[in-house]
């Protein structure tokens, strides 16, 4: 009988074992989850600081990857709240496929930015075509990798760079990377010679073992940051107070002091 | 008294088979959802695509290249754990098991710090000229590293269950010890060896996080059929998929292979296992 009972016992606890039914109207969850672009990382983080001073109680999670992965997996049903894509294509995916609520705001902007390691030799854009040189780009896929190639194409066309330098500095891509920090980390161990990034992925903990080489304006390729309320948001409402406090001067000024440039007339 | 035993006996039976099911079901599930969201014909269509065939020849190469040696370094090392006893042999067995359970990641990171152009080994071969990483030769040595142990744990097994008395009579009629290695201890422990080396094929052949850390991601030269899975998931969903299939397959025939392997116990350079009585 006792035996019997321990059975009936196990048998109780298995609920809480089963997925929460999803679509059930419960009480306003605690917890917001933003899904965002990997070279948000820092800024974002910054900002939920921000957010949790003015709302008390509320936990914030992230999710940073690839906006391409990001997509996919909220295109598959994961639990995000906010979505914050490093270019518009990736957005208008979620918005074509229905999943965001209302119009997608642009918050910010980023500018592309090569570096190499502190201690490398490389010192001007026209080296990354010289034979032998070891670059890295974020993969096609991926905002950052398509921008990266977008500029190369670009450089081609000013003077001082040959015409074929594009498809010389693309002939040494050694690795077509999966995000923009796994570039950045390939460049700062020192393995790769030189790779794409954003301006703001230069952060004050890589700046020192890392240089910037410049890419001139009329070259260089300014990445659009959209960000939306999904549509099946379980928090609503503290998500659109992140959004608020984004598009607000505090949540530009984060922005900008983390190396992003801010929208305008934000 | 015979009553409630036997319903006793029906219900444990029940039990064991509802759970079983329950198992089946869960991991079945995956893998029967992989095979039928592509058509058979666009599957084809899509594993004939230049990009699939090209990473399914470099995952092909590579994990055969990396069994090849994790059975030409792992052999002697499953032999020393299997016929010695020496002061450090526990030691020697977690350092050549820890890969096993190591997240492919942290390897991955560990391979860079070591043969990476800042690394302990990276800087010697720097100074011959040589880079590893984003090379087909790191892709190689990520396998290489995260497949070993798979190999080494059963031939060391398979060698430790051969009968001490087989080597002790090899010895008295005067055979060296690598002769009767060749020639008696290997032949035995055959089913085992061939077993663990199929294992760290099919690992070698599903290695993807240290890869994609130690080796990057470039079709062609480090683009295995994981890394092309994970790549293509962003971009090209039903190639993707098509890929995995692909890999799922290669998976489910080798273990497949392994069971029957069994029942040809022979080393293919003896006519006849000794011992072997049939």
């Amino acid at each position: 009988m006792a035996r019997r009972s321990r059975w009936l016992l196990l048998l109780g606890a298995l609920p809480c074992l089963a997925p929460a039914a999803p679509g059930r109207p419960a009480a306003p969850s605690p917890t917001l989850t933003v899904y965002a672009a990997a070279s948000l990382t820092k800024a974002f983080a910054d900002l939920a600081d921000s957010l949790k001073t003015r709302e008390p109680g509320l936990v914030v999670t992230f999710n940073f990857a690839g906006s391409q992965q990001l997509a996919l997996q909220i295109e598959q049903g994961a639990p995000a709240d906010v979505f914050a894509s490093a270019d518009q294509r990736w957005m208008k995916a979620l918005s074509d496929s229905g999943l965001v609520a209302g119009t997608p705001a642009i918050f910010a902007h980023n500018r592309l930015v090569v570096i190499v390691p502190a201690a490398a030799a490389l010192a001007r854009l026209q080296d990354l075509a010289r034979p032998g040189v070891k670059l890295v780009l974020a993969a096609d896929a991926v905002p950052v990798g398509r921008y990266a190639r977008q500029a190369l194409a670009n450089l081609s066309r000013l003077a001082g760079f040959a015409p074929d330098f594009a498809r010389r500095a693309l002939a040494n891509v050694v690795s077509d990377e999966e995000n923009v920090k796994a570039v950045v980390a390939k460049v700062q161990l020192g393995e790769a010679d030189a790779g794409i990034a954003y301006v703001s992925d230069v952060t004050p903990e890589i700046a020192p073992h890392v240089k910037r080489i410049d890419i001139p304006d009329a070259a260089n390729v300014i990445a659009d940051y959209p960000v939306a309320v999904l549509r099946r948001a379980a928090n609503p409402a503290a998500a659109g107070a992140f959004v608020r406090l984004l598009l607000s001067p505090v949540g530009q000024s984060v922005l900008r002091a983390n190396g992003l440039v801010a929208a305008a007339g934000g | 008294m015979r009553g409630p035993r036997r319903l006793g006996g029906l219900l444990w039976e029940i039990g064991v088979l509802a759970a079983v099911g329950a198992l089946l079901a869960f991991l079945g599930l995956p893998l029967v959802s992989l095979l039928v969201r592509v058509p058979p014909r666009e599957l084809w269509a899509r594993l004939a695509a230049p990009a699939s065939l090209t990473a399914l020849r470099l995952s092909l190469e590579t994990s055969v290249l990396a069994t090849l040696l994790v059975v030409a370094l792992g052999l002697p090392a499953a032999y020393l754990l299997a016929t010695r006893r020496f002061p450090g042999r526990r030691l020697l067995e977690v350092v050549v098991e820890l890969p096993m359970v190591l997240p492919p990641t942290v390897a991955g990171v560990g391979l860079l710090l070591a043969f990476g152009r800042a690394g302990l080994a990276g800087r010697a071969l720097g100074v011959l000229g040589l880079s590893i990483p984003f090379t087909t030769l790191a892709v190689v040595l990520a396998q290489l590293f995260v497949a070993c142990p798979f190999f080494i744990s059963s031939a060391t097994a398979g060698l430790r269950e051969v009968d001490g008395r087989f080597a002790d009579a090899a010895a008295t009629l005067r055979a060296s010890p690598g002769y009767a290695f060749r020639h008696v201890l290997l032949p035995l422990a055959f089913p085992s060896v061939a077993a663990g080396a199929a294992m760290s094929w099919a690992r070698a052949l599903g290695e993807f996080g240290a890869t994609i850390m130690f080796a990057g991601n470039l079709p062609g030269r480090t683009q295995t059929l994981p890394l092309a899975v994970y790549i293509g998931l962003q971009t090209d969903l039903q190639s993707a998929v098509a890929l995995s299939v692909v890999l799922l397959i290669l998976s489910f025939t080798i273990l497949l292979g392994l069971r029957y392997a069994h029942r040809f116990p022979h080393a293919p350079w003896v006519a006849r296992a000794p011992g072997d009585t049939r």
